[in-house]
């Protein structure tokens, strides 16, 4: 390991400073015994408990559960075949339209994004419920799976295919033997990346939710209008335990899978 | 005996009733601009083992993929068996191709990898079993069953390719330099199993080589291309002995071109020779040919370093003799090659064969020798 010059220790220190130390103050402050928020009255872990007996927070917090596995698998399937459609379509129709707009929403405001989904729900008489922001979350989340899987299939030798293609197999059985298990790690990020986009939207699932179907993102900004309680530290901090331990190592070993496959298809060829 | 009766006559590109089981009818094909193969008529019979060589960038690996069925001709039709394979998909093509690049699939095992194809067929277990058994027994891989591409050699990757190309016994194989990674000996053992395999299955193979050698050894007929074009189709003795451009003549092989201008002055009554001026100085050569030459054609005589004797003294059973001396001399074990500096300038390749130990060797460097050759040991080609 080489040693860091006193610069960029300092840097990294007020970096990782500024980005942790307000969610570690979330996470001191949750096992506060006291009811004020910025006063400590010793350790406790109540507010946990308070918490398993709230309701309204577990149903947002299963309602958020459902809408992010529904939505990034959704949001998997259809970004897959975009991005496949994209990659190896050779040049149909509208292609370069096509591979243009299917990113558009990556830049787009998600305010007007949920906007406009609201206006499209009203226009068409969908009563907002868990599905609309199913609906709604596939739509932005597809694209983020779509870059994710193209830039994986860029890579990907178009000879295995044809191999496939010549053995027998339907271009669907090609892909389905051939490309996917082989772009597997890619589609998988994919979906995790989809899956934590939705848990924590906030915006366009405030467009999109119905009264009956509040996401946690929408429960917590709604509740700490009225005041920060312990509850919603608790809550942070098992979202957070949950985003950190769970999300980011599957990630990390998605990557290194990916790695190794890439690794394993260059020395077969 | 009968058997190599049989071989001889195995020529079903000079029989007219045969049918061809490849046909390209006038195929190009471009790439935008760039012509990849241009204006391309060629038959191939059923059983043949027919070898494409030529230059890297020719459009050898095109023909494989338009009959494959991954390139479309631009224009043109290439019939299989009588019928325009042009709406047929890749799949359903009675076509098995060995790529180039091998494209063996990562993720599955070599067993695996040889038994793609035939459960594609939806062939019982057994029978899968019992055909990539005889497959890794084949290309002698049997260790390696379970082991993934990544963790085997590149030859023998090549060998699974080969493999599992073999598996299905289509009824036409494309191979695309199938053996460039295997080692001398290797290659030698699978050139014979290959056409071990085509006797007895019958299959119609077309292969891609670098490798003339190896083209010459399996082939019944070698293909040479230049820029997307067929320069010429013949047996292999043929285009070794009789090469219709210098270009062939070059590309198999070690040759000597003698540049010159032909002429029939002094010929008399005989057409079936023609003298070649070569150089100030020297008396012109001696060349059998057929060809209607008019007096002063510029022409090239290809000569085999082989068909050249070369001697001490001057021949006098030969017209051709022209003197010269030892520029170089590579010894390649079983033969000698001599290059000898003509007067000109010219250096002139003769190869012997080493029956003697090397250190009673006649000639050696800057010795006086006398290069000589019949009147039918060359080709005389015009450009
Ligand atoms: N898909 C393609 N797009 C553009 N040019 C191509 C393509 N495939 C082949 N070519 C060109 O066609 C020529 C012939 O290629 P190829 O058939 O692969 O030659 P080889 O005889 O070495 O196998 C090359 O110059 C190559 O660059
Ligand atoms: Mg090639």
């Amino acid at each position: 390991m080489r040693r860091l010059s006193w610069f960029n220790a300092v840097s990294l220190t007020l970096g990782f400073a500024f980005l942790y130390i307000p969610m570690l103050i979330l996470i001191v402050y949750s096992f506060n015994g006291g009811k004020l928020v910025t006063v400590w009255a010793g350790f406790s872990t109540k507010w946990y408990g308070e918490l398993f007996r709230n309701e309204a927070f577990l149903d947002a917090a299963l309602n958020t559960l459902k809408v992010a596995l529904l939505s990034s698998t959704f949001a998997t399937v259809l970004g897959t075949m975009a991005a496949y459609t994209i990659v190896r379509g050779g040049r149909f129709f509208g292609r370069t339209l096509f591979s243009g707009m299917i990113y558009a929403p990556l830049v787009m405001p998600e305010v007007i994004t949920g906007l406009s989904l609201l206006l499209l729900f009203i226009a068409i008489g969908l009563d907002r419920s868990i599905i609309t922001i199913v609906l709604a979350h596939t739509t932005f989340s597809m694209c983020y799976v779509s870059v994710v899987v193209s830039s994986r299939l860029v890579t990907f030798d178009r000879s295995l295919e044809e191999a496939a293609l010549d053995l027998g197999s339907t271009p669907f059985e090609a892909f389905r033997l051939v490309t996917l298990p082989i772009i597997a790690p890619a589609v998988i990020s994919g979906w995790l990346l989809a899956f934590t986009l939705s848990l924590d939207d906030l915006v366009i699932a405030s467009f999109t939710a119905g009264p009956s179907s509040t996401t946690l993102p929408i429960k917590i900004f709604s509740a700490v209008r009225l005041g920060v309680s312990p509850e919603i530290n608790a809550l942070s901090t098992i979202l957070i335990s949950i985003v950190a331990v769970g999300v980011i190592t599957t990630s990390l070993m998605s990557k290194r899978a990916i790695m190794r496959r890439q690794k394993e298809e260059q020395e077969a060829i | 005996m009968a058997d190599a009766a049989a071989q001889q006559v195995f020529a079903p590109w000079n029989a007219p009733e045969a049918k061809p089981i490849i046909q390209f009818r006038n195929v190009t094909k471009r790439f935008g601009d760039f012509t990849a193969i241009d204006d391309l008529t060629l038959d191939i019979h059923e059983k043949e083992f027919f070898s494409l060589l030529g230059p890297s960038g020719c459009g050898k690996t095109t023909m494989m993929r338009m009959l494959a069925g991954f390139e479309t001709p631009t224009e043109g039709t290439i019939l299989l068996d009588g019928q325009d394979i042009a709406p047929v998909p890749p799949n359903k093509r009675a076509v098995n191709m060995m790529f180039q690049s091998y494209a063996l699939f990562p993720h599955l095992s070599v067993w695996d990898n040889i038994a793609f194809g035939l459960r594609r067929e939806g062939l019982d277990k057994d029978r899968i079993g019992n055909r990539v058994e005889e497959m890794l027994r084949l290309v002698q891989l049997g260790k390696f069953a379970q082991r993934k591409p990544h963790q085997i050699s590149g030859g023998q990757r090549q060998r699974v390719a080969l493999a599992r190309s073999l598996a299905k016994a289509p009824k036409l194989l494309l191979l695309d330099e199938p053996l460039g990674a295997l080692d001398k000996k290797l290659r030698q053992e699978t050139q014979f199993e290959l056409m071990d395999i085509q006797e007895t299955t019958g299959t119609t193979f077309v292969i891609v080589t670098h490798d003339q050698e190896e083209a010459m050894t399996v082939s019944s007929r070698v293909a040479v291309m230049d820029h997307g074009k067929i320069v010429q189709v013949d047996t292999p003795d043929r285009i070794y002995e009789e090469p219709n451009s210098v270009y062939v003549a070059d590309f198999l092989g070690d040759v000597n071109i003698i540049r010159g201008k032909a002429s029939r002055k002094d010929m008399g009554a005989d057409t079936d020779h023609v003298h070649i001026h070569f150089a100030e100085g020297q008396s012109p050569l001696w060349a059998a040919t057929k060809r209607d030459l008019a007096e002063g054609t510029e022409v090239a005589l290809a000569i085999r370093p082989e068909k050249v004797t070369i001697t001490r003294d001057r021949p006098t059973d030969r017209n051709n003799a022209i003197r010269g001396k030892v520029h170089d001399i590579a010894y390649l074990g079983n033969i000698s090659t001599y290059h000898v500096e003509l007067p000109g300038g010219q250096i002139i390749k003769a190869q012997t064969a080493n029956t003697r130990r090397v250190a009673r060797r006649s000639f050696t460097w800057e010795d006086e020798v006398w290069l000589s050759f019949t009147d039918t040991a060359g080709a005389v080609l015009v450009d």
